[in-house]
């Protein structure tokens, strides 16, 4: 921990220049605060600034490269033939080199030249954080003193600290953009490797998914199949049995809350309502299970109907709940622009209450309405836990909604849960199918989004 | 005259069926709120009822013999001996002690079944801090198996076939004795609420879960708050209006949209296997659902600095503040509850999060409690997960009680963003 004691000492000198230079700032102004251009503490923070950012570059420049760095110094010290057998095996090698060093159990016997590379490992790791203090106390002080000598009576310091800070917001909203930006680049660069090894054509129209590769090439069993169509197919059949559930649901508790409800009843129902949107979708997976998949399972042995344990009518059933809330919130506030003045026309000519709302207030409010269920089409899409835990995990293409069936986002979670080499194209699929699932997302929310605008507009 | 008449008509005759038709529509919209009513109350109404028993532990007692040749033969009373000495084996021999007529090897291994393996570990506490009870014979209550727990409670059904149950006859006949000697007692469910995760449901509690949850928790709020705080302000009130904004504003829509388990995604391959941070850390958990909670948090706050009045704004440029003094001294500490209200709303969303937690390996087995936020942890609604695959009928008692514990932490974050909403809401 001690880079994180270097951290604190960085803290400590950044405040000791803040107050270094409102002293100094004290001593330049000859105790004439008016003379100087920026109040007091404006010096202080200036110098403050200055002692500590480019330090702190430094220092997340260094953390940044520094493991980098030092696996390959380690891996250019290991003999020839160890070198010599592929990335592959070299990096379980690395990987004991680091537990070795961590003190945790290694994959194998411990011999001389892994003590060895451990060992220059641990030196290396020492020495770096070594002249990183000192590179960062160094610089601290350095840039500190420069600025504390500089401090003038003109100097125009807010101004200065005012344009780092503006620096600091900017950099902030753009994290927004990074963010994007890393989502596309990690799941872009994954599909293309996966790509390379499976063609796109396949992946989207091959009608078997069986994602078992083979590790050794004698083995049974694992055809690797990786076409997706009955992924789609399934998360498509539980997403409409989610929104039969929702839209009617939440459509007609929005047009009832918002026209027919007085204010008590609003008061109350509404929020109730909204507990929906926040509980934990895990909850719901368990409530599939537990509750909703075993009763669907009884009634239909009732009528006689074989239902499979992992039917997607259960998973579409309670995802449906989940999005109720999200259903009746947009619509309320759709039905709630309409402007009053086309109701009081509609009951001007006599038509009664619900004559008004089906043929008047829903055609007004119906653009509206499909870009809220777009958005909810978009979250049942991506929506993951309750489909993991009560959708099946066998691909089968059916449109029964007895039967299991899976999704998207289940084969993903299978995917990378657990064990397995980073490079298969098993563990890259799921980045396929990740980039599948945020493009459909994002164009069902773009197209949404802007049809909800362009609603607004209309009576605004 | 007759043609008006006629259109009354006709409107009359319509009346009834309108009418009718006006009270069918009220009745759906009645329905569909009743409808989603009853789903709410069905959800908790069953987390409950599965629920609540998991808050009590059965504990029998036992009078343990410990035997000194057993424990430390050569007498050093060292604690590399005495940690590592057959507690288990002690335990065993009470329970024979305890009924002297079971012989057969078949009937002792059941026997040895009624005790939780935790009471070995419990007696190994016991003497490790006081080995003066070496030798002496103790009386602990120590709890008993799940399977005994789950029939003591009821969910296993005594009637039902012997070969359809856990719990064999002669199993039932000894529990029976030891609730007649009285040595068989409910008590609250400590455990659960002060261990770690564990194979067996009697040994495994949240806390492991809950202090995963909170260090997440905790670098998610250090990170998302300022971050996202620093960005409504730029956006609310020093962006020019360009298409750099307008790009920035598109992609935080789109975040705000963009499926948990695709942050999962960039946590995994920008996170972990670029900058190679640790596997399993609520550093990397922070990371993600940072960046996940980031467009609540600035929707929220630049509704909060919109709300507060440009006269304000105005007052402190007229005299003499810069627009930066204006924003940090005037603008800012209006607009703070609001703020934080969204804050703790997204923070409620995050921690009830639970896939993109998945796909960086917080669903890993662990037993140990971390200590910070580089320890390999899980988290709360990952736990549940993992205990709701689980089949052991007691854990299905305890992913419910797991829940209660959630959903309560969830009610209570959401009542205090309404209370802080209704405190200190201003109307200019």
């Amino acid at each position: 921990m001690q880079l994180s004691f270097l951290l604190v000492v960085l803290l400590v000198l950044s405040s000791l220049a803040f107050y270094l230079g409102k002293k100094r700032a004290f001593q330049v102004s000859q105790g004439q605060i008016r003379n100087l251009h920026s109040l007091p503490a404006y010096y202080g923070l200036y110098t403050a600034i200055w002692c500590g950012i480019p330090a702190l570059i430094i220092f997340s420049v260094w953390i940044a490269f520094e493991p980098a760095i030092i696996t390959n110094l380690v891996v250019a010290g290991l003999p020839d033939e160890v070198r010599s057998i592929g990335p592959d095996r070299l990096n379980l090698i690395i990987n004991d080199i680091k537990n070795l060093v961590e003190g945790n159990i290694t994959s194998r016997d411990v011999d001389e030249n892994l003590q060895a590379a451990a060992d220059h490992y641990q030196s290396l790791v020492t020495t770096s954080h070594a002249a990183l203090a000192v590179v960062v106390l160094c610089l601290t002080i350095v840039t500190g003193a420069i600025t504390l000598s500089r401090i003038k009576v003109k100097q125009r310091a807010r101004n200065t600290v005012e344009k780092v800070m503006t620096g600091i917001l900017i950099f902030c909203s753009s994290i927004a953009i990074l963010t994007t930006l890393g989502i596309v680049l990690s799941v872009l660069f994954e599909s293309i490797r996966f790509f390379r090894e499976i063609p796109l054509t396949d992946f989207l129209f091959g009608l078997e998914w069986s994602p078992q590769t083979a590790i050794r090439e004698d083995q049974v069993g694992s055809s690797g199949a990786f076409g997706a169509v009955p992924l789609f197919a399934g998360t498509m059949l539980i997403s409409l049995i989610a929104m039969l559930v929702a839209v009617p649901i939440g459509l007609l508790s929005a047009i009832y809350l918002s026209e027919y409800a007085n204010p008590r009843f609003r008061a109350t129902a509404k929020p109730l309502l909204e507990i929906l949107a926040g509980i934990p979708t895990v909850v719901y997976g368990f409530f599939a299970v537990l509750i909703v998949a075993p009763a669907i399972r009884d009634a239909g042995g009732y009528i006689g109907l074989d239902v499979a344990s992992e039917s997607a009518l259960a998973a579409g059933l309670v995802m449906g709940i989940m999005i109720i809330p999200f259903v009746s919130s947009l619509s309320d506030d759709v039905i709630n622009a309409v402007p009053q003045a086309m109701r009081d026309g509609a009951y001007g000519l006599g038509a009664t209450q619900s004559e008004t709302i089906r043929k008047v207030i829903f055609p007004a409010a119906l653009p509206g309405i499909v870009g809220g269920v777009l958005l909810a089409v978009s979250r049942a899409i991506g929506e993951t836990m309750i489909v993991v835990m009560a959708a099946g995990l066998s691909a089968n293409l059916t449109a029964n909604p007895l039967e299991a069936v899976t999704t998207v986002t289940v084969q993903i979670v299978t995917l990378l849960t657990g064990d397995q080499e980073f490079d298969s194209a098993k563990t890259l699929a799921a980045f396929a199918l990740g980039l599948m699932l945020f493009v459909v997302t994002l164009t069902l929310n773009v197209i949404a989004l802007h049809v909800v605008r362009k609603y607004r507009e209309q009576y605004e | 005259m007759s043609k008006k008449s006629r259109t009354i008509d006709i409107v009359r005759a319509g009346m009834k069926k309108r009418k009718a038709a006006e009270t069918r529509f009220r009745l759906y919209g009645l329905a569909a709120i009743a409808l989603g009513l009853i789903f709410l109350s069905l959800l908790f109404v069953s987390i409950v009822a599965n629920g609540y028993t998991a808050f009590a532990q059965s504990y029998v007692e036992i009078e343990v013999y410990i035997d000194p040749d057993r424990i430390d033969p050569e007498g050093k009373r060292e604690d590399s001996v005495l940690s590592r000495a057959d507690y288990g084996g002690l335990v065993k021999a009470t329970l024979r002690e305890m009924f002297p007529e079971v012989r057969s090897r078949r009937d002792k291994r059941q026997l040895y079944r009624l005790v939780s393996t935790g009471a070995s570990y419990e007696i190994r506490e016991m003497v490790l801090e006081d080995p003066e009870l070496i030798g002496q014979k103790i009386s602990v209550w120590v709890p008993v198996d799940d399977e005994i727990d789950m029939l003591l409670k009821g969910h296993i059904d005594r009637n039902s076939p012997e070969a359809d149950r856990r719990v064999k006859d002669k199993q039932i006949a000894w529990v029976d004795k030891l609730i007649s000697e009285e040595k068989i007692e409910k008590r609250f469910n400590t455990i659960f609420f002060t261990a770690g995760d564990s194979r067996d449901p009697e040994l495994a509690g949240i806390w492991g879960a809950a202090a995963g949850s909170f260090f997440t928790l905790i670098v998610t709020l250090i990170l998302s708050f300022p971050i996202g705080v620093a960005a409504a302000v730029y956006l609310e009130e020093f962006a020019p209006q360009n298409r750099f904004t307008d790009f920035i504003e598109v992609n935080i829509n789109n975040l705000a949209a963009v499926p948990s388990i695709v942050f999962g995604l960039l946590g995994l391959a920008v996170f972990i296997n670029f900058f190679g941070m640790p596997r399993s850390a609520p550093i990397v958990g922070g990371l993600v659902l940072t960046l996940m909670t980031l467009p609540t948090i600035i929707i929220a706050s630049r509704a909060a600095l919109k709300s507060v009045p440009p006269s304000i704004r105005e007052a402190a440029l007229g005299i003499g503040a810069s627009p930066m003094q204006t924003m940090v001294y005037h603008v800012l500490p209006l607009a703070m509850p609001g703020m934080l209200t969204g804050t703790i709303i997204g923070m409620a969303q995050a921690l009830g999060e639970s896939a993109p937690l998945l796909m960086i390996g917080m669903v890993a087995f662990i037993v140990d409690i971390p200590q910070g936020a580089f320890d390999p942890s899980t988290v709360l609604p990952v736990q549940i997960y993992l205990w709701a695959d689980s089949p052991e009928r007691a854990f299905v008692e305890r992913t419910s009680a797991a829940i209660m514990v959630l959903l309560a932490f969830l009610i209570t974050m959401n009542a205090l963003a309404v209370m802080l909403r209704k405190r200190f809401e201003r109307r200019w």
